[in-house]
């Protein structure tokens, strides 16, 4: 152990990890997943067969902004049902009933004048090849959206890691533009952009620019493309290629997923359980349509964020340290299953341990290597403290420094900005200013530490990780036995229990029945042309 | 003010105002000396601090602001330009306004805190069944964190919810609850209370939704259920004004609002009273509670726009 520490090879740990546990993690995670992933390949939901129609090109919406994929998908389901995939009735009654699109066909489907059925024989044939035909030029549009990221990213630059993560939420997307614009001016690699508090729980996705949103502006096709060709913009400005984020999670996480595809977002927050947990989305929606999502992540070379930090909101962050581990072990699982290459499982953690607890730097310091670690390929994105902002706002800067510390210590690759303000109010301007300057010198000042950074072997640091996993270990195989839905019902994560038929969305579940057809997952799990494979 | 009579020497005129001052129960700010009125201020203006000339415009700004305020002297002791057309200032002064001590209102809780035990025994007494308190949160709003802190057992930091309290029935019906929904189960549960939380305050959400509620259940008649709610943005004292019986601000844990609905629903009789050294571990756990961290600014970041909802 001492020899190894004073010469770690390349895939030495610092902290003294037994590869042997850390292998055993991560089969104890697939044996936890694994009857999940069964879940995900046996039934679909309303969201995923949405996605389909999205991905072949079906936008727009009603006069009354209700999206032409949900008319459709609610026509379908109440004359054929959406146990055989959308794809076969929907196709069916586009070449029968000769429509000269889907929109036509949407709109007639929504006057209730389209009789769908599950066609056989010949006539199943020509909407099979037909909707093939439509989601492939659908992946093609996906690929060359990558292409193009991978085109910008050349010719403006990919800034170092850390990446400085920010923030908008105005609402009003018109607002957030130049919001955006000039966060990235002042230092921002990665703006995300907050979603209006209601759309989780929406069942369909809205149209349109928007203006009018709550704590956050709601995604949409129009604002994703619009914020993407501002930031384009401020790349090419800057010489540095900035990147755009928002959310595939709540009901319509696979559709947001394609759409985000579609626009070239390049991250996602997509995690296995945030919806689950804190917002009340049943547990198997969700589980189905991350599987989706995270095909389509995988696809358009997005990289998602899980959302492991949120646990430390409700749990204590020393007690449930654990759990964070155990999240990430298991959205690692899910991800790679559903394609999704190391180098885009943004994995989340967060430094929420409270600072009157002696040595809470260096049990911090031990959680973020154990993941940093745990996870070496990963562009980890770390969290800053926000549960014990008090609203000293000087006490509040030091702690945010001592995060930024800890985050260029251990190497973690997203930072998203703690504010002094955090728990006030909406940032104002300087407190965003105040926060680049303490992060710009803290990456200055000790931007090198990582190299120089040798827990002692065996000491506090070094032990307190050994134990986290250890830890992580026993809870995985406890969810192992007794299957994560039950360990979800039983308050597992973030200390709130969600029942397996708890929630909302439960009623967009459906059982795949024999014979059923999806274009898109057909393409995803083969999914090995385009320059997905590439990476 | 004990400084002046210990016989710290300060000049003419300042000593004969602390004097003054101190009958009347009168302070100023605190800087370094008694009296000094000494305040800082941070705050961005939107100029550009650019050019030299630039720079002396925005400085001269950032002191007409402060004299506006009181502020006399003033000095800028810090200036930064915050890309092309913005300028950050810390502003240190002196500030000539009084507090007055007399003047000064603290609302008191009107109620006790109680051990769990006794507000089951209380309700016991005076219901003679379980209370049935109905919780959601209301509008678009899906923050449920804080609800869920409220009421469920786990409850928060230690304290548990009310869920926890053996003579209370909870209903949960979660984020984004519409109004008529609520009000229609809170009658088919026959609801003694409706709790409601409200994180998200833009363009005023949170009291917009609370006085529509309000309005609703108003509107459907006896029996009316307790209204309270909850939020980290709500300012007390404005129950009236929105048409409920209880606000619950930041910082409440549900040992508070559990003390409230005994108090409010559950009123205490003789022979309800609690003996003393009832309470056993239940109560004990009540101690640090109402003290400890708030429920609703568990969210309120992402209500207030900050980091939340990542």
């Amino acid at each position: 152990m001492t020899a190894d520490a004073l010469n770690p090879g390349p895939a030495a740990s610092l902290l003294g990890l037994d590869p042997a546990m850390v292998t055993q993690a991560r089969e104890l995670a697939r044996r936890a997943g694994q009857p999940i992933v069964e879940l995900a390949r046996t039934h679909t939901t309303v969201s995923v067969e949405r996605a389909v129609l999205r991905l072949a090109g079906l936008d727009g919406a009603d006069d009354e902004g209700m999206p032409w994929v949900n008319l459709l998908a609610e026509a379908v389901r109440e004359s054929a049902g959406l146990e055989h995939g959308i794809a076969l009735p929907a196709w069916d009654a586009l070449l029968t009933g000769g429509y000269p699109s889907l929109p036509a066909l949407a709109a007639a489907a929504a006057a209730g004048t389209v009789k769908f059925r599950i066609p056989e024989g010949r006539d199943a044939a020509a909407a099979t090849g037909a909707a093939r035909a439509a989601l492939a030029a659908g992946f093609a549009r996906i690929d060359a959206r990558r292409a193009e990221r991978d085109a910008m990213i050349s010719a403006t630059g990919d800034p170092p890691k850390p990446w400085i993560y920010l923030i908008v939420a105005t609402g009003d997307i018109y607002e957030d533009i130049p919001q955006a614009q000039a966060a990235a001016r002042e230092g921002a690699d990665v703006i995300a952009v907050i979603r209006s508090t209601g759309q989780s729980l929406l069942d369909y996705v809205p149209e349109g620019a928007t203006r009018e949103g709550y704590a956050g502006t709601y995604a949409t096709r129009e604002n994703f493309r619009l914020m993407r060709a501002a930031l384009d913009e401020t790349s090419r400005e800057l010489g540095r290629y900035v990147r755009l984020t928002n959310y595939a999670s709540g009901l319509c996480m696979p559709e947001i997923a394609a759409l985000a595809g579609l626009e070239r977002l390049d991250m996602m927050l997509n995690d296995c359980m945030y919806g689950i947990i804190f917002r009340d989305i049943n547990p198997r929606r969700t589980f189905i349509d991350q599987r989706f999502s995270r095909q389509v992540h995988a696809r358009a070379g997005i990289i998602i964020n899980t959302g492991e930090d949120n646990y430390l909101t409700t749990a204590d962050a020393v007690d449930a340290a654990h759990t964070v581990v155990v999240s990430q072990l298991l959205n690692e699982f899910f991800a790679r299953e559903a394609g999704l290459p190391d180098g885009q499982i943004g994995l989340g953690h967060a430094f929420e341990i409270n600072p009157d607890v002696p040595d809470s730097f260096l049990l911090e310091l031990a959680h973020a290597q154990l993941v940093r670690e745990l996870f070496p390929d990963a562009p980890l994105k770390y969290m800053p403290p926000t549960k014990h902002m008090t609203g000293n706002v000087f006490a509040g800067y030091l702690l945010d420094a001592f995060f930024n510390l800890a985050g260029v210590m251990t190497g973690q690759s997203i930072l998203l900005i703690g504010m002094m303000t955090e728990g006030i109010h909406t940032p104002f301007l300087a407190d965003r200013d105040l926060a680049l300057e303490n992060v710009n010198y803290v990456r200055r000042a000790a931007g090198g530490l990582a190299g120089s950074f040798r827990p002692e072997p065996g000491g506090f640091i070094a032990r307190r990780a050994q134990e986290v996993l250890g830890e992580a270990v026993g809870l995985l195989s406890r969810i192992g036995d007794e299957g994560l839905l039950t360990a979800i019902g039983r308050g597992t994560f973030g200390v709130t229990r969600r029942p397996a038929d708890g929630g909302r969305g439960l009623d967009g579940v459906i059982a795949r029945a024999p014979g059923y057809f999806n274009p898109a997952t057909e393409i995803m799990d083969t999914g090995t042309e385009g320059p997905g494979e590439a990476r | 003010m004990t400084t002046a009579s210990a016989g710290q020497s300060l000049s003419g005129p300042e000593r004969a105002s602390q004097h003054s001052d101190q009958d009347r129960k009168i302070v100023r700010p605190y800087g370094d000396t008694t009296g000094d009125g000494r305040v800082q201020l941070s705050f961005t203006l939107p100029v550009p601090y650019g050019t030299s000339e630039q720079r002396a415009r925005a400085e001269g700004a950032a002191l007409q602001l402060a004299a506006k305020m009181g502020m006399d002297p003033a000095m800028v002791v810090h200036a930064k330009g915050m890309g092309p057309d913005f300028t950050f200032f810390i502003v240190y002064g002196r500030v000539a306004h009084l507090v007055d001590l007399s003047e000064v209102i603290v609302a008191e809780r009107e109620f006790p805190l109680l051990p769990a035990a006794e507000i089951n025994l209380r309700i016991r007494s005076a219901l003679g069944r379980k209370l049935v308190v109905v919780g959601a949160c209301i509008g678009t709003d899906a923050h449920t964190v804080g609800i869920d802190a409220i009421l469920n057992v786990k409850g928060h930091a230690g304290e548990k919810g009310l869920e926890y309290y053996r003579e209370m029935r909870i209903v949960n019906l979660g984020a984004q609850v519409a109004v008529p929904d609520l009000v229609a189960r809170a009658r088919a549960e026959q609801a003694d209370a409706v709790l409601v939380s409200q994180v998200v305050t833009q363009r005023d959400a949170h009291l917009n939704n609370t006085r529509e509620m309000a309005a609703a259940f108003r509107a459907a008649g006896p029996p009316q259920p307790l209204l309270v709610v909850g939020g980290p943005r709500f300012a007390p004292g404005t129950e009236a004004g929105l048409g409920v019986d209880k606000i619950f601000g930041k910082g409440t844990g549900p040992g508070e609002v559990a003390s409230y609905l005994a108090h409010a629903l559950a009123p205490a009789s003789a022979k309800a009273a609690a003996p003393p050294g009832l309470t056993s571990d239940e109560g004990a756990r009540r101690e640090g509670g109402a003290s400890k961290r708030p429920e609703h600014e568990l969210n309120s970041t992402a209500g207030a726009g900050g980091s939340g909802g990542r």
